[in-house]
């Protein structure tokens, strides 16, 4: 590790740390509907699709909105798809996707994954990319985002049989946080270098010509297409799919170490500032603090672990395969740490091509069910499953009665909240069984052994938890792996969203207990402490046994 | 609601989809047209590359860049790919950029160490003086962005071209 190195790494976690408050605060704001400068387009959009901005949902409607929208979302990027060939804005004549894989991409898409079987600038024509993917980048982003607040109304209200409307939360999460942040961001990606245009692909001599087949290739073609609004969206809704196939390791999709800072700053940024939103909103500042704070806890020895391990190749720049000269292992580190960490899935070096302990950190980070930080909205609900379950257990311990947030915890909001947790855990790994026990899933692993099997738990456990990163080196652009990844995407994510509004609709029905000194204290060090055990402990027990036969068996054979 | 879904999504998609990407565009293409359409490198007319984009090189009188694993041959700029697999290396003397592939592929830079690595052969094959092929390193060397960010690099595509003027300028006198 060297000193520039650690020193980016603090510049990095202070600009977050100085941001995540003002953000997460105007954030608490629009919901609390108190932002209202675009309120003439609000009204107009409301007008328009018929929609009542007084009328509340119980959870079953805003249940039932959520999935009737996913599903209208997934249709039109499943149809762009298939039929992009006879539609407009496709210079290089792209033919439709194939059937798995339009299917595979749509969930992926929709359901904030963003896993990508395809390589972008070969594959999906500027229609596809900017009225298809780019559009549920937003979407999705928004649907994470409107799912959480459900569910702090369901702790803030009292005696309620609803929980907001859906309608509603996603206009304001768009027009007033998604929208205003990526134009600023995408326009200063452009200033570094970021293409944002509608040109054909274009041909540029090479300067010294290259030999392949007996042939000589005189040309490079340099890909086009509309990246920079798309890469904003990616970053900040913690999407994470890229415009082209290396996603953020492509030099016109992140040109310069500026680009890249601002691009990492872009995937931590709302998801930290969520944890200020909901203190905020629950009216107890420390309530968000406490989350914070657990989520550093775990979140900074991994990054450092990471860094170290990847740097212990010979050699004093320590390992470089499938790292960009620009930015070197540090920020690779980084990036791996966070992308994983906050369920965005986008990448600026190859995951697969890390030491095995540093490739640990990534899989790690996911398997911990993307709530250190975690999605837009996604982290802070899976979080808050776990501070409930660790209000149960440490009451049990103590013999006191189990309430969060002055609302009292019972059979019910247990059952959901452990279905949150689980219902990933063994998507993952079941997912990982059927495949390598069956031909056609380990017909697709490029390095055989543990390493082999480390790509196939990669697979799942990214796509079961909604990150979408991909340890590479596994051909999944095939019927199988498109069919199981998409059915894993789609479990991780309506399965954990449906019990979250199901609990939210339990606690918004419930009254309000006042603390007591019964009440154990959900704020403070012994909170922290409890709500992080229990997060790498359940992580941990669930996973050991896979990552022993992956990871940790190759780190051993390496060092023998 | 279903009704209320479709015509949702519509309009969001026009914001979204089509509004946002087209009117970045128009602001982007004002401001940065440069780097908006690909950061491509002029020479007296005629477009010789992208500043982003590296090529490859193996002729001695050339710098060369990173290895790269894009299909079926290096440096294909239509289809970005790393090579996915794990390096044990076990030689320390030659700069690590030199021996491992770039996660793009595409990598258009190497450290100052494997530029200045290369000099000796560089200069050896084109004949001209070994201190002048490492003034041109220096010259070339981009520092950490903002004097922190990143690690200190050299455009092997810009380095190449610039050798090749001082070749033409050699020739001249």
């Amino acid at each position: 590790m060297t000193v520039n190195g650690l020193l980016q790494i603090a510049i990095f976690l202070t600009v977050v740390g100085l941001l995540a408050k003002p953000l997460g605060n105007y954030i608490a704001l629009v919901y609390d509907a108190k932002i209202s400068g675009l309120s003439r387009l609000e009204r107009l959009i409301y007008r328009i699709c018929g929609v009542h901005a007084e009328e509340e949902m119980s959870w079953r409607t805003y249940a039932s909105a959520v999935i009737v929208f996913s599903v209208a979302g997934f249709a039109v990027v499943f149809l762009l798809q298939l039929f992009q060939g006879f539609l407009p804005l496709n210079p290089q004549g792209f033919k439709g996707v194939s059937f798995d894989s339009s299917f595979n991409t749509a969930v992926s898409f929709v359901t904030n994954t963003n896993w990508q079987g395809y390589g972008g600038e070969a594959t999906m024509s500027y229609l596809t990319q900017m009225m298809g993917l780019c559009v549920q980048n937003f979407l999705s982003a928004a649907t994470g985002m409107a799912i959480m607040v459900a569910l702090i109304r369901g702790f803030t209200r009292r005696n309620s049989k609803t929980i907001g409307n859906f309608w509603l939360d996603i206009t304001h999460t768009i027009l007033y946080i998604l929208l205003p942040l990526s134009i600023l961001l995408a326009i200063a990606l452009v200033s570094q270098g970021v293409i944002q245009n509608f040109n054909a692909y274009r041909s540029v001599p090479l300067m010294q010509p290259l030999t392949y087949n007996d042939s000589s290739i005189t040309q490079q073609v340099l890909p086009g297409g509309p990246a920079a609004s798309q890469v904003a969206i990616k970053q900040l809704g913690t999407n994470g799919g890229g415009f082209f196939n290396t996603n953020s390791a492509h030099p016109y999709e992140n040109p310069t170490p500026l680009s890249n800072f601002l691009e990492l700053l872009a995937i931590i940024l709302i998801p930290a500032s969520l944890c200020y939103t909901f203190g905020s909103m629950v009216g107890d500042k420390r309530q968000g603090r406490t989350l914070l704070a657990a989520m550093l806890i775990i979140f900074i020895p991994l990054l450092m672990f990471c860094y170290y391990s990847e740097m212990q190749d010979i050699g004093s720049a320590g390992n470089m395969e499938g790292k960009e000269a620009r930015f070197g292992v540090v920020n690779s580190a980084l990036w791996a740490t966070a992308t994983a960490a906050t369920s965005n899935g986008s990448v600026d070096s190859m995951h697969d091509s890390f030491t095995p302990l540093g490739g640990l950190v990534p899989l790690l980070l996911i398997q911990l069910g993307e709530v250190v930080f975690g999605g837009v909205g996604s982290g802070i609900y899976g979080i808050l499953a776990f501070a409930i379950v660790t209000v149960f257990v440490s009451g049990l311990m103590i013999g006191r009665t189990p309430e969060y947030l002055g609302k009292k915890i019972e059979a019910f909001e247990m059952q959901m909240a452990t279905l949150v947790i689980l219902i990933p855990c063994s998507v993952v790994l079941v997912g990982t069984a059927i495949a390598v026990a069956t031909d056609s899933g380990t017909a697709g692993v490029a390095n055989p052994g543990a390493h082999g099997f480390s790509e196939i738990l990669y697979a799942f456990s990214s796509t079961a938890n909604n990150n979408g990163s991909a340890f590479g080196g596994l051909s999944v652009n095939t019927p199988f792996y498109n069919t199981i990844l998409g059915v894993s995407m789609l479990i991780g994510r309506f399965g954990v969203i449906i019990p979250i509004l199901m609990m939210a609709g339990a606690l918004a029905d419930k009254k309000h207990v006042p603390v007591s000194s019964g009440t154990l204290p959900t704020h403070g060090l012994l909170f922290i402490l409890f709500l992080t055990s229990m997060i790498i402990i359940v992580g941990g027990l669930t996973f050991f046994p896979a990552l022993t036969l992956g990871p940790i068996a190759e780190h051993l054979k390496s060092i023998k | 609601m279903i009704r209320t879904s479709i015509t949702i999504l519509i309009v969001f998609t026009i914001i979204t989809g089509l509004i946002y990407p087209l009117a970045i565009t128009g602001i982007v293409q004002l401001l940065f047209p440069f780097q908006a359409n690909g950061s491509i490198i002029v020479k007296n007319g005629q477009a010789v590359g992208s500043a982003l984009i590296g090529q490859p090189f193996s002729e001695p009188k050339y710098f060369w860049g990173r290895p790269s694993a894009t299909t079926p041959y290096p440096y294909n700029a239509s289809l970005s790919s790393g090579s996915n697999l794990r390096k044990n290396i076990k030689v320390a003397d030659i700069p690590v950029d030199l021996m491992t592939a770039s996660g793009s592929g595409l990598d258009p830079h190497i450290s100052p160490a494997a530029a200045k690595y290369q000099v000796q052969r560089v200069a050896k094959s084109i004949g001209i003086d070994e201190s002048k092929v490492y003034a041109l390193v220096d010259t070339y060397t981009q520092q950490r962005q903002l004097g922190v960010l990143g690690e200190p690099v050299v455009n092997v595509l810009k380095l190449n071209l610039a050798l090749i003027e001082e070749e033409k300028n050699r020739i001249k006198k």
